[in-house]
């Protein structure tokens, strides 16, 4: 099935700038309905919140929630857990994919990345478009 | 006899840990050592003289470090160096942040122009605006990075603190004199004291200011 460029997508992280890159970069891969969030907590609160969104997008390091545990209650909620979850960030050891992955991390990207890496994660996720 | 060293050492020992307590101060390990050995009785073997002798050579060692470490001024390390430092890296992570802000405003613009453009163009456009917003990838980074150095100066910090508090009331009225003797030297102003960098932003004149100096 194709995918469906309306979808919302969440975008989760604490420093702006890179909301703004992310922002930009999905721009222009034509997906227009993105809402951003600056930690896990705002971040599930607005998932609940009815945001039904299609992608999640989340930064790993944040406070008071990081991303891992906003995975992590995504996944424990019946009505959010099918939700694909991408995390991008900077913590690039083993064991923190491997923590991201039992977590039940859709795809990992790690920081820096370029809009070919994000796109391709996005198809493993999504499928094609 | 040995055995006897090593009675008298535990009843002299013993008769101090009364009078002094579990904890002795730095300052009081040589008076200690020295008090030892003048009152120990009976036979010293060679080993047990040169035991002593080991103990009253680290407890001039002490003093002498502690010595170097007042001549270092560990008060500048915590107030000047590294808090200097740390707004440094503060500085450097809010001057990228504005100037990657910058950079994406400006490609965001170029972004719209493009759509203005025939469609070859504009795609051109687009791709080289990609380029820029992957680029500015590297201020997150930069900023992660630069909060770990200074969670490292933080950390170094404290154990400079933690030193200082280790040796005592005595050892901070020997850093203040040190200190009031250095600062009051009255040495001239050299070519490398004028040497000191880009200033903090609440700190620095702006233009109009340094005109203002200048036309004074």
């Amino acid at each position: 099935m194709a995918v469906d460029k309306n979808m919302h997508i969440l975008i989760v992280d604490d420093y702006k700038t890179m909301l703004r890159i992310i922002r930009n970069l999905l721009r222009q891969l034509g997906f227009v309905n993105i809402d951003e969030a600056t930690d896990g907590a705002m971040a599930l609160s607005m998932m609940r919140g009815g945001g039904n969104y299609g992608l999640v997008i989340s930064d790993w390091n944040m406070e008071p929630m990081t991303g891992l545990q906003l995975l992590r209650e995504v996944r424990s909620d019946a009505k959010l857990k099918a939700t694909p979850f991408i995390m991008v960030t900077a913590e690039s050891k083993s064991e923190n994919v491997i923590a991201a992955k039992e977590a039940g991390v859709s795809n990992y990207i790690v920081k820096p990345f370029n809009a070919e890496t994000l796109k391709t994660k996005m198809v493993s996720v999504l499928g094609d478009f | 006899m040995s055995s006897t060293v090593d009675r008298d050492l535990s009843l002299h020992l013993e008769a101090l840990r009364k009078e002094r307590g579990d904890t002795v101060k730095v300052d009081e390990v040589g008076d200690i050592v020295r008090s030892l050995l003048t009152s120990i009785s009976g036979d010293l073997s060679a080993g047990d003289l040169k035991l002593y002798q080991e103990i009253e050579g680290l407890a001039v060692y002490i003093h002498k470090a502690k010595a170097e470490i007042a001549a270092l001024r560990p008060h500048d390390i915590q107030s000047e160096y590294i808090a200097s430092a740390t707004d440094e890296l503060d500085a450097i992570v809010g001057a990228t942040e504005n100037a990657t802000n910058e950079i994406l405003d400006a490609a965001e613009k170029l972004e719209e122009l493009g759509g203005e453009l025939p469609p070859d163009l504009g795609l051109k456009l687009s791709e080289t605006t990609t380029r820029i917003f992957e680029a500015c990838n590297f201020q997150d980074i930069t900023g992660q990075r630069i909060t770990k150095v200074v969670r490292a100066l933080k950390h170094i910090e404290e154990r400079v603190e933690g030193l200082v508090a280790a040796f005592g009331p005595e050892f901070q009225e020997q850093l203040a004199n040190t200190i009031a003797a250095q600062s009051g030297d009255g040495a001239e102003m050299t070519d490398q004291d004028l040497l000191n960098g880009p200033q903090m932003p609440e700190k620095a004149h702006d233009q109009a200011a340094i005109d203002a100096l200048f036309n004074d």
